[in-house]
């Protein structure tokens, strides 16, 4: 069998990089080889461009031993479904979509039922539903503990009951990087190798790996409503504007990619990598700012999480 | 002279500066400096930590603001936020105002980045601060200035210790509640040089700080202690060594087989010690099978070496049998092997550590079965070893592990990773203690560390052998030295 090498002319990454990269992948190693039907959600943002990327290089010169789940809210930017499709094409994926039949029946939008019902139920329960479905025992994510305040808090193997329930007062001891996948049956573990990833490391890693993202990283003259201070992108022809709001074009682009309505743009003139880098090295708010469900109240994630969100 | 840094060689009150002359290249050009804030409950270790962030500008501006939000009500007489809130992002922790579990950060300055693991005081949960302990490079022991040091802060003090943390920062807190006093501080610092060399840290540096309002955290505290002439906590920081812990041969803990085709057949893993090229000669463990090394294969090369943290796939020049669990190690440096070894344990579940209990261990990618049977057990009041057959939660203690079939291990002193484990309950499935390795346990209950004969053999009558036995330096040395009682040396 020959060998592929990915890297031929590509510097090395620097120390502060590798050593990420190095856990990153001994973390996927381990739950790949301890657990029974481990899956990695894939939410096709920048941070799960970065995961894809490191279980590839985790198994190569292999294929990745577990399939990809995709939570679809069916209010994903459309950008977002088209470079997923790309992804799956190009790695030879197993790739599952999943929406909530039920949400889908009843017709749940963030417009009709509220940020906070709709996340729960296209999002948690459609999570929940899935993992279910598959009776996984583990789920890799792309989360980072610099994130929110109560992902700082959360272990690398995060233990979840049968219900998925987090129960953040009773973790368990996480020592070294020797990690304890031992669970009864029903219970699973959700493992996040990216713990110790700032947004920057994950910029520059993807500048080094070139790893290719969803445009909508990048500023581009896109048409936006302002809505409850939020840039909102006003593409789809769901959005319904409220009377006194107007469609402008601005340069913009996004921090986060989550479902359109709820995600907010930001007005930025980077084009390029190394432009975003740029912007992000000097920012003054947090990139989780854009996103309407983590600014209810503090404690919100917390709450999301213990009951099963990701 | 405040600010010192101590040498474990120098008698005590005698200070001499020991700052590293090649301190290593920071910035991006290194892995983040790993470090934790621990000490008894209230002492200030969140707020320390707030602090730092927000005077290293790693505080954004919405985070800022919900931070004055939240602290409306809780604000302090001086006005200020209530910076451990930057921590403390439990609703459980908020409610009661402690840290229960450990928080992560990530921040940098100029010249270097870190992560800091912002540890809880209270006692009941001393298994997040042993979580946060495992992985640092550095400890920032916070003190309260007006209550000095108490039985958790010397119990933070040993667990890091013990889990190899050879630099300690003595951050003495809430000055600004002590008057600012010089003498005060300096007490203090005497009383914990004093714990900290008999734990065997070789690094102190003690400052006076006051987390609340940032007094020689970033900032200098010159105007309120003007006595004070030392570095501040993050210039402490940026000097600090990363540990290596790592002075082994070759190392490599298979995690798993990799089979993607016919005629390959690679070894997944990360390199727990040491350093590999092709052609070089591994040995097999627990096997014992010998082999060279064909090719060292990642996604983006096949490499020509790989060293000590390279998560690699090992490819060898023939076709042997390997699983995961098993060990790949350098043939001249071999580590331990055998069903008899010696540990030094912090139990960290309420159930304690029961003897003749069968345990799982998990060290590296192995797992196996094993009987942990306690010896010793620190009492931190007097700091000796007294015999006990039980350890209760939070202890610590020595104990004896009986595998039923073999285990490898590296001494914990000269390689973390191949000398680290963990016990899991085999009911609750739940990790229940920490353990470091100390050596090989030979059937007269010796150490195993090194080769009988490169050893220093030390012979005592029986009555002064035992009480040499529980001295720290002989449980340091254990895998260095022999200790016979008369009788013995001759019988051998
Ligand atoms: N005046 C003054 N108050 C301080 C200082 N540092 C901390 N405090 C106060 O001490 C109290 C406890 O601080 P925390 O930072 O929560 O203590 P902690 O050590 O993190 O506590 P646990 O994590 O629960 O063990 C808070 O009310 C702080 O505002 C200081 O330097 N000066
Ligand atoms: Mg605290």
């Amino acid at each position: 069998m020959n060998v592929i090498e990915h890297g031929r002319g590509k510097p090395p990454l620097d120390p502060h990089l590798k050593a990420l990269e190095n856990e990153a992948i001994h973390i996927f190693r381990e739950v790949a080889a301890e657990f029974e039907r481990p899956v990695m959600l894939y939410s096709i943002g920048k941070d799960s461009s970065v995961l894809l990327h490191l279980a590839l290089k985790a198994f190569h010169p292999g294929k990745l031993p577990f399939p990809l789940v995709h939570i679809d809210t069916g209010w994903k930017f459309p950008e977002m479904i088209a470079f997923r499709d790309q992804v799956v094409a190009r790695h030879g994926l197993d790739l599952i979509a999943h929406t909530n039949p039920e949400g889908l029946r009843d017709n749940v939008t963030p417009f009709s039922h509220g940020s906070a019902r709709y996340t729960d139920i296209m999002k948690t329960q459609a999570l929940k539903q899935a993992l279910d479905m598959g009776r996984y025992d583990a789920a890799f994510g792309g989360a980072r503990r610099d994130e929110e305040a109560s992902r700082a808090k959360e272990r690398i193997y995060s233990f979840r009951t049968p219900d998925h329930a987090w129960d953040p007062r009773n973790q368990r001891p996480e020592l070294w990087s020797i990690y304890n996948g031992m669970i009864h049956p029903g219970e699973s573990v959700r493992a996040f190798p990216l713990s110790n990833w700032t947004e920057v490391d994950i910029w520059r890693y993807i500048q080094a790996e070139r790893i290719e993202l969803v445009p909508l990283y990048f500023a581009e003259r896109r048409k936006v409503v302002e809505r409850d201070g939020m840039l909102i992108l006003a593409e789809d022809k769901r959005l319904e504007l409220l009377p006194d709001e107007q469609v402008r074009e601005e340069m913009v682009r996004f921090r986060t990619l989550g479902c359109f309505p709820l995600t907010g743009a930001v007005r930025s003139q980077a084009t390029t990598l190394d432009e975003v880098i740029a912007e992000l090295e000097i920012a003054t708010v947090s990139e989780r700012q854009g996103r309407a469900i983590d600014r209810d109240q503090s404690g919100s994630m917390e709450k999301k999480k213990r009951e099963g969100y990701f | 002279m405040a600010g010192q840094i101590l040498s474990q060689n120098l008698l005590p009150g005698e200070d001499i500066l020991d700052i590293d002359p090649h301190p290593e290249t920071t910035g991006r050009q290194a892995r983040p400096l790993r470090f934790i804030t621990c000490g008894s409950v209230d002492d200030g270790k969140s707020t320390l930590i707030g602090r730092l962030l927000w005077d290293t500008k790693a505080v954004k501006e919405d985070q800022a603001a919900t931070l004055r939000r939240d602290s409306t009500g809780k604000q302090n007489e001086l006005g200020l936020p209530d910076f451990a809130l930057l921590l403390d992002g439990l609703q459980a922790e908020r409610e009661q105002g402690i840290t229960i579990d450990v928080a992560y950060r990530y921040f940098s300055t100029d010249r270097r980045s870190f992560i800091v693991a912002d540890t809880p005081g209270h006692v009941q949960y001393t298994r997040n601060m042993a979580t946060g302990a495992s992985t640092a490079d550095l400890a920032v022991l916070l003190v309260d200035a007006r209550a000095g040091i108490l039985e958790q802060t010397r119990r933070h003090a040993t667990i890091a210790a013990l889990m190899g943390i050879r630099q300690f920062v003595l951050a003495v807190n809430k000055i600004d509640l002590a008057d600012y006093d010089e003498a005060r501080f300096r007490s203090i610092s005497r009383d914990f040089r004093e714990i900290a060399l008999s734990l065997g840290v070789r690094q102190v540096t003690a400052i006076p700080v006051s987390a609340l309002k940032g007094e020689n955290i970033v900032t200098r505290g010159d105007e309120v202690m003007a006595w004070y002439d030392g570095p501040t906590l993050v210039e402490t920081l940026e000097k600090a060594t990363q540990r290596t812990g790592q002075t082994t041969g070759f190392r490599l803990p298979v995690q798993r087989v990799s089979r993607p085709g016919e005629g390959f057949r690679g070894y997944q893993g990360t390199v727990a010690g040491g350093s590999i090229k092709p052609g070089d000669s591994v040995v097999v463990l627990p096997s014992g099978v010998e082999a060279n090394v064909k090719a060292i294969v990642t996604y983006d090369l096949v490499r020509n070496a790989a060293v000590a943290g390279d998560a690699i796939t090992l490819v060898l020049d023939r076709p042997v049998d390997v699983a995961r669990g098993d060990m790949i190690a350098a043939i001249d440096q071999r580590p331990q092997t055998g069903r008899a070894f010696n540990a030094r344990l912090v139990a960290l579940s309420s159930d304690g550590v029961v003897p003749g209990k069968r345990y799982w261990l998990k060290a590296g990618s192995r797992r196996q079965r094993v009987m942990v049977r306690p010896t010793s057990a620190l009492d931190l009041t007097s700091g000796n070893w007294d015999d006990a057959s039980f350890l209760p939660v939070n202890g610590i203690g020595v104990v004896e592990l009986d595998f039923e079939d073999t285990a490898i291990f590296d001494a914990y002193e000269t390689n973390r990773e191949t000398g680290a484990f963990i016990l899991i309950d085999p009911e609750s499935l739940n990790t229940v203690a920490g353990g470091m390795i100390d050596g090989k346990r030979s059937k007269s209950g010796r150490f195993d560390a090194l080769p009988d004969a490169d050893r220093a053999t030390v012979t005592l009558p029986a009555r002064l052998l035992e009480a040499f036995l529980k001295t720290d330096f002989a449980r340091a040395h254990a895998g260095e030295i022999r200790v016979t009682g008369p009788e013995e040396a001759e019988a051998d």
